[in-house]
């Protein structure tokens, strides 16, 4: 926990992942201990053992260091570090290939840097500012973008971070094992403020942050605020195959995100969140096969917590069968507001520039 | 003290006519001219990493991005960059004369080669001056101001541009500095400074414009020549 | 001597040769320019340590008492910037590189004593770039420039401070470039190759990072002014760039940049403790062959800076496997050096105490770098104070007690007079100890997760701070003590003589300080370096300067 904490010797571990880099740490300690004290050892016994004393001639020690034995400690000494360093290096990217690869069925949060705060977005709707709450022993992946520079978002107590970048979407995920609240610190220099681009996550059991997602409504889901954007930047007077499903100038959505598209170049790209963005604001650098560079550029229209949600609107389309999804409330616990203001002070905070659109 | 080395004899360290001045912590007249040319061979390595970053670039936003490189390329002029690159050469190739003109020990040979050299090496920047003219009256120079008529995907179009006065405009500064040092040199084979044992920095100089020139080489095609349909040729 | 009775004429020397400050700022020999390396050297090592200073005082509370955030920010930048591009790299290749390489061949210059000089004044003009954004207020980029804060939302003078790294660059490439030659066409008859002292495989492995690495950084500082001043981009998003292809052009020239700084001064402890042994360094090969493994491999490892910054997890692994690759040849040194200490001869003169405490405190610095190649464990550990531990472990307490080390041991030969013993030894133990109370604490702090570049921290970090600005305080005084003994020593210490610490380099053999033409006759060298048999040494002759 954060609070009536003056001294520690080690971070808190909360997070699935976080006993595996404490194991394999403790073990680098170990060996970095041995070694260390290997070596002070055998300088200081050796410079107090083969001392020079005052008025002895000074012993000179022919020796070939070219002979066998002197070979054979040469492999030795460059042996024994090659097979530890191995291990480590097997240990430690077998470590981060969990860290990596968020498992499939994590539950998504959307993360947005800005000199200097954190905005966050909950797929259902919810939104905080330097805040993160989300219940205890499930997995969740987060999609980060950065309004300015580069951030990065950092939770000691989780052992993960990832930086933030403008311009494209980068990933990190954890599962929280302790419920608790944690630091959030942005760890990658930032500029002026940088010290205080720092937040809490807590972690709350799964019927508390039930109950707090459901106090934080009154806009509706991402996905619905996404379509709120997607009309009010009249993107469906051209994309309006959602309705019609046939359009001459442009491309149905509908099962667009996951699919893999035809370029006019001929070349294929998968349809991410990376690949909506940039046709998003820059159109003309990936036209699908069959259409024209029509659509104007979005760049300067819409904030980068917009864009996350117009993703999550256009994901929201579903499946290529032309079923829509009509913006199907999801499954939001109603509970008693009250309660809910106790778990969750300061949240679900109107944003600057609220709704998405750039001012 | 010293009971390992022994004596060498003082190097005959004294300056021969016509080998040029023997700098005092020289043995001799080649551990001199050796150390020039590895001395200048080790430039032109640091020369080659300068220009890597700059190639590294290009060759990714290319990759990333061709649509937009094949675009903006169409807009540099290939017939003044083909003018150039046969300019260029041909500098190559009397600087080349000019060095063999040197090792002969002729003195009004090697000054005319220097010049020819300085006239096309002054032509080339000239072109480019006009290139860059050219370019900063149709705003295509990135930044604030930058317009590209017909170019297909305005975020991208810029990097080539920067990319194209990144290189060339670095390359051209070399090109500047070798004007300076052509001028140098001629002042000084007039004077009769060189002689055909002793031509260094004639050879040293001749290195450093072929280098400049094969780096025009790999410059021309890249930002001229590359993504040209016959159609933009002509 | 006493000051009544005018001095006996000394003979002649490098520093008496001329007078007058002209005779100085156009001198063309090595010794000269390496001193005057060593004053605009230690001035900047001065500033840079005042920053630190301040540093230290801000974080001793967990709140911005002292300054505000963009002066804090300001403050750690330029300790960086200085320390890094103006004392780190010039410090020991400039230095005693400058000095000591043609001696230790048997040569009376480097192969280009003008470029040399140009070196210097090139490197002046670098730091009087610097010194004008210190005095103008400064830059808040970090020392690593990263854009698009670099480029597009820094407040401070980013173009004025790349430009003084751009230059300063030329500086080290022109250095280089004179070693590589000297090396390769200087050496005194018979001194082949395998020779050589360890210094000097030492520098020739910098150079070669020098001439090949700083244009890549010159170059990537030269698209950031681009950028930065006339809008022209090439790494900011906005412009359509991407800001990791400057992450990569920056660590393919920083990371080499740690070899520069930290090969020099392993070349000065194979030196140290092979003369306070007696006793030829163990695995001369090994040593000198690793120096050259870490140049070549140092080119490869760039990408470990990029493990959490979006780099594909694939490269992330090469990078990692390369990593632990590069720390072999450290480690190869390490047991060397103790093995050279083994039935020798151990005398522990000030300059064998530096190396002692040099070769604990880079077994440290090496081993948690290890940590950090650790792609699974540098995910928590890297932007933290664990990185900042681990790099001064290595900076700090590798290249730079290599570098008092290197002072220490070749005072005498570059003024001809000894420094008061006592004295060294009480510095040396006193920066020792100093130096891990400053930084040991923030391995804990780094894995605690306090991040690097924080102004204010929160409140349970603070024990740990304290620890070390307090430990700062002793290492101050660490640095301090020897600038004073050894301005004293100077006019005031004892004559040294040419080798007073039976060592076996050709730069002992001549007179102290050394002639301008370095010997009176060129020597021919006969025997394999560190043949300390050759030495007819008796205990007299050893210490007779104590």
């Amino acid at each position: 926990m954060l609070e009536a904490k003056s001294f520690e010797l080690f971070p808190e571990a909360a997070s699935s992942i976080a006993g595996h880099v404490d194991a394999f740490y403790a073990f680098m300690v170990l060996v970095s201990a041995f070694f260390s004290l290997l070596i002070a050892f055998l300088v200081v016994y050796f410079a107090y053992k083969y001392r020079h004393r005052p008025g002895e001639n000074i012993v000179y020690a022919p020796y070939d260091d070219h002979s066998l034995s002197a070979m054979l400690l040469e492999v030795v000494w460059t042996a024994i570090p090659l097979g530890l360093s191995m291990i480590m290096f097997v240990w430690g990217i077998s470590i981060y290939f969990t860290e990596a690869r968020p498992p499939v069925d994590s539950m998504e949060i959307f993360v947005t840097g800005k000199q200097w705060m954190w905005k966050i977005q909950h797929m259902e709707g919810a939104r905080e500012i330097n805040e993160l709450h989300i219940p205890v022993n499930r997995n969740v992946k987060l999609t980060m973008t950065s309004e300015d520079v580069i951030h990065d978002f950092f939770i000691p107590a989780f052992r993960t971070k990832a930086d933030v970048l403008p311009g494209r979407y980068t990933t990190e995920w954890f599962r929280a094992t302790k419920v608790g609240s944690y630091h959030i610190f942005c760890a990658e220099y930032c500029g002026t403020k940088h010290s205080g681009m720092i937040g809490t996550v807590t972690v709350m059991t799964e019927s508390a942050y039930n109950t707090w997602l459901g106090a934080g409504g009154g806009e509706g889901s991402m996905a619905e605020q996404g379509q709120a954007l997607f009309n009010q930047l009249g993107c469906g007077n051209c994309h309006a195959s959602i309705v019609n499903n046939q359009n001459g100038r442009c491309p149905n959505l509908v099962g667009l995100f996951g699919s893999t598209v035809e370029l006019k170049d001929g070349k294929q790209v998968k349809a991410d969140a990376s690949y909506i963005r940039e046709s998003v604001l820059y159109p003309q650098s990936k036209i699908v096969a069959g259409f024209d560079d029509y659509m104007p550029t979005f760049k300067g229209l819409i904030t980068e917590d917009g864009m996350l949600k117009l993703i999550e609107y256009i994901r929201s389309l579903g499946a290529k069968n032309g079923v829509i999804n009509q913006a199907t409330p999801l499954p939001v616990q109603t509970a008693d507001p009250a309660k809910a203001a106790i778990s969750k002070p300061g949240v679900a905070l109107p944003l600057p520039g609220s709704g998405g659109v750039a001012r | 003290m010293a009971s390992h080395t022994a004596v060498a004899t003082k190097a005959a360290a004294h300056s021969h006519p016509g080998y040029g001045e023997l700098r005092h912590h020289f043995e001799s007249h080649e551990q001199q001219k050796d150390s020039a040319t590895i001395g200048m061979w080790v430039f032109l390595l640091t020369e080659l990493m300068f220009f890597g970053g700059l190639f590294l670039a290009y060759f990714i936003y290319r990759q990333w991005y061709p649509e937009a490189f094949a675009s903006a390329s169409n807009k540099t002029d290939l017939w003044l960059g083909a003018f150039n690159t046969t300019v260029l050469i041909c500098s190559s190739l009397t600087m080349a004369l000019a060095v063999h003109a040197a090792s002969k020990g002729k003195r009004i040979l090697l000054v005319g080669f220097l010049v020819a050299t300085l006239l096309l090496g002054g032509a080339f920047l000239g072109v480019k001056a006009y290139e860059y003219h050219d370019k900063w009256v149709h705003h295509e120079i990135p930044g604030d101001h930058f317009e590209c008529e017909g170019c297909h995907d305005e975020v991208h179009t810029p990097l080539f541009f920067a990319l194209y006065f990144g290189m060339t405009g670095l390359h051209a500064s070399h090109m500047i500095i070798g004007f300076g040092v052509l001028l140098v040199l001629i002042w000084q084979a007039w004077s009769g400074k060189f002689t055909e044992k002793w031509y260094t920095p004639i050879e040293m100089f001749g290195l450093y414009w072929h280098f400049v020139d094969i780096v025009w080489i790999f410059l021309f095609p890249l930002l001229y020549l590359i993504d040209r349909t016959g159609r933009s040729l002509l | 001597m006493t000051t009544a009775t005018p001095p006996v004429k000394e003979p002649k020397n490098y520093l008496n040769a001329e007078h007058g400050l002209r005779s100085w700022l156009l001198t063309q020999d090595h010794k000269r320019i390496a001193i005057l390396y060593l004053i605009a050297v230690s001035a900047f090592f001065v500033v840079g340590g005042l920053m630190a200073v301040l540093i230290r005082l801000e974080l001793a509370t967990p709140a911005g008492d002292l300054m505000d955030s963009n002066t804090y920010n300001k403050v750690f930048t330029m300790h960086g910037v200085i320390m890094i591009f103006f004392f780190l790299i010039p410090s020991i290749p400039a230095i005693l590189g400058n000095f000591l390489l043609p001696l230790m061949i048997g040569a009376k210059d480097l192969a280009f004593p003008r470029i040399n000089l140009i070196s210097w004044y090139v490197y002046m003009l670098g730091g009087t770039f610097g010194v004008i954004v210190l005095l103008s207020g400064g830059v808040d980029t970090g020392w690593t420039f990263y854009t698009p804060f670099s480029s597009s939302y820094s407040n401070g003078y980013v173009v004025l401070t790349a430009l003084a790294a751009f230059i300063n660059g030329f500086s080290s490439i022109l250095t280089g470039l004179n070693f590589i030659v000297t090396v390769h066409r200087m050496r005194a008859p018979g001194l082949t190759w395998f020779r050589l002292p360890l210094f000097v495989w030492a520098h020739y492995s910098t150079s070669v990072i020098m001439i090949l690495g700083t244009p890549v950084i010159a170059v990537t500082l030269f698209l950031l002014m681009l950028e930065r001043g006339l809008h022209i981009g090439f790494f900011d998003p906005a412009y359509g760039g991407d800001p990791v292809l400057f992450q990569h052009l920056f660590w393919f020239y920083s990371h080499p940049a740690v070899y520069i700084m930290i090969l020099p001064s392993m070349g000065v402890i194979s030196e140290v403790i092979s003369t306070f042994s007696s006793k030829k360094p163990f695995g001369y090969t090994f040593i000198a062959f690793s120096s050259v493994a870490i140049a070549v491999f140092g080119f490869l490892v760039w990408g470990h800076h990029l493990y959490v910054s979006s780099q594909s997890a694939y490269a992330g692994m090469v990078f990692s496997i390369l990593s632990y690759i590069v720390a072999i040849p450290s480690a190869i040194k390490v047991f060397n050096w103790a093995a050279t200490m083994y039935k020798g001869s151990v005398r522990l003169e000030a300059p064998m105490l530096y190396a002692i405490g040099f070769i604990g405190l880079f077994t440290v610095g090496g081993l948690t770098g290890l940590f950090l190649a650790a792609m699974g464990l540098d995910v928590h550990l890297t932007d933290t104070y664990f990185v900042i531990a681990h790099f001064h472990y290595v900076m700090v307490g590798g290249a730079i007690m290599g570098y008092q080390a290197g002072i220490h041991f070749w005072w005498p030969k570059i003024v001809g007079r000894m420094y008061p013993r006592a004295w060294a030894t009480v510095a040396a133990i006193l920066t020792f100890v100093g130096f891990n109370l400053t930084f040991f604490p923030q391995f804990i702090l780094g894995y605690l997760g306090m991040p690097r570049r924080y102004h204010v921290y929160p409140p349970e970090f603070q024990v740990f701070n304290v620890l070390s600005s307090a430990g700062a305080s002793v290492l101050g005084l660490g640095y301090l003590i020897p600038a004073i003994y050894l301005i004293w020593s100077i006019k005031n210490g004892e004559p040294a003589g040419a080798n007073p610490w039976g060592a076996t380099g050709l730069e002992w053999q001549t007179s102290s300080p050394p002639p301008t033409e370095n010997f009176e006759v060129t020597p021919v060298v006969t025997t394999e370096a560190y043949d300390y048999t050759a030495l007819t040494l008796t205990t007299q002759e050893v210490t007779h300067v104590g």
